[in-house]
């Protein structure tokens, strides 16, 4: 039941409901009343249809999304150069990490690009020592951020 | 600093978001707060940029943005504030870093470009390297997501 199948389309108000809804949900005893009056419609309407967008996959996670610098934490991100036979059993060995929250097999020579959130250098340290010498791997890059210009997951519906 | 009811209030706030009429109310309940205190802790976090956003991550690939590229770049770096003032401005870009550079590896800027397809965001970099006057740059397209989680801050683990 995916969009690009063809089968549930997002109709014109739920463009406009999640174009809002992506950076504006109200910090208030009735945030989607809020939202409802903004959009000119019942506060059910706008619960049930977050409900059948939520259901339909259209929406990773409704929330608080928090900064992870200011909480603490300390991420990167890194690169290993695995062989094509072991790309698998590698993935999933980082995977099994709670701090490593996206993992991507890219093209190129480095191709598995992962992110890392813990809680302190030493943490991150360990872990990436320990992915360093996992079998397939034959190197391994760390590259932390210097500054960040952006994070903004939002798309104009 | 981050008190103990801080990081319950943290921890909380990464379930599921209760698609209800008072969804404030369910949560303090959950902690075991009164709403009230729930939305004065959470105003100021956001007020003091702990919370970066408070709204939906959509599924990019459902929402027609079925592309997306790692793209990093190799900036001189007298040049990283400029042209990051510029990539950040950019609808397409969701995330805009300077990094620090390995010997292997030479790039230190990198931005996620999502588009509706691989032709979409290619030509998206070719207009950033011409407004940047950047012109050393790698596209690493996904070929598979192993994984993709939101990050579990506090929670702690049964």
């Amino acid at each position: 039941m995916k969009l690009g199948q063809g089968y549930v389309m997002l109709t014109s108000f739920d463009k406009a409901l999640l174009n809002i809804l992506q950076t504006g949900l109200p910090i208030a005893s009735r945030p989607f009343a809020e939202l409802a009056e903004r959009l000119g419609v019942g506060e059910d309407a706008v619960i049930e249809r977050l409900e059948y967008l939520k259901e339909h996959g259209f929406i990773r996670r409704i929330g608080a999304f928090f900064d992870s610098t200011s909480l603490g934490y300390v991420g990167t991100l890194a690169a290993a150069k695995v062989e094509e036979d072991y790309v698998e059993e590698v993935a999933k060995a980082i995977n099994a990490y709670e701090g490593v929250t996206h993992n991507y097999e890219r093209d190129g020579s480095f191709n598995l690009w992962f992110t890392l959130l813990v809680p302190t250098i030493e943490i991150q340290q360990g872990i990436l020592e320990e992915i360093r010498n996992l079998k397939g791997v034959s190197s391994l890059i760390n590259l932390p951020a210097d500054k960040k210009y952006k994070v903004s997951v939002q798309f104009n519906l | 600093m981050l008190d103990e009811l801080d990081k319950r209030i943290i921890a909380a706030m990464q379930d599921e978001f209760p698609l209800v009429a008072e969804p404030y109310k369910e949560i303090a309940a959950r902690i075991g707060i009164s709403e009230k205190e729930l939305l004065e802790r959470l105003s100021s976090y956001r007020q003091s940029g702990k919370i970066r956003k408070m709204g939906a991550v959509l599924k990019h690939r459902e929402v027609g943005f079925s592309a997306n590229a790692l793209c990093a770049w190799v900036v001189p770096p007298e040049r990283l504030e400029e042209v990051g003032q510029i990539m950040m401005r950019h609808p397409a870009i969701t995330h805009c870093y300077s990094r620090i550079p390995q010997p292997e590896w030479p790039y230190n800027f990198y931005i996620m470009l999502h588009g509706h397809s691989r032709e979409e965001c290619r030509s998206m970099a070719t207009e950033l390297a011409q407004a940047t006057g950047v012109c050393q740059y790698t596209m690493l397209f996904s070929t598979k997501e192993w994984k993709k989680t939101s990050m579990s801050y506090f929670v702690r683990k049964a």
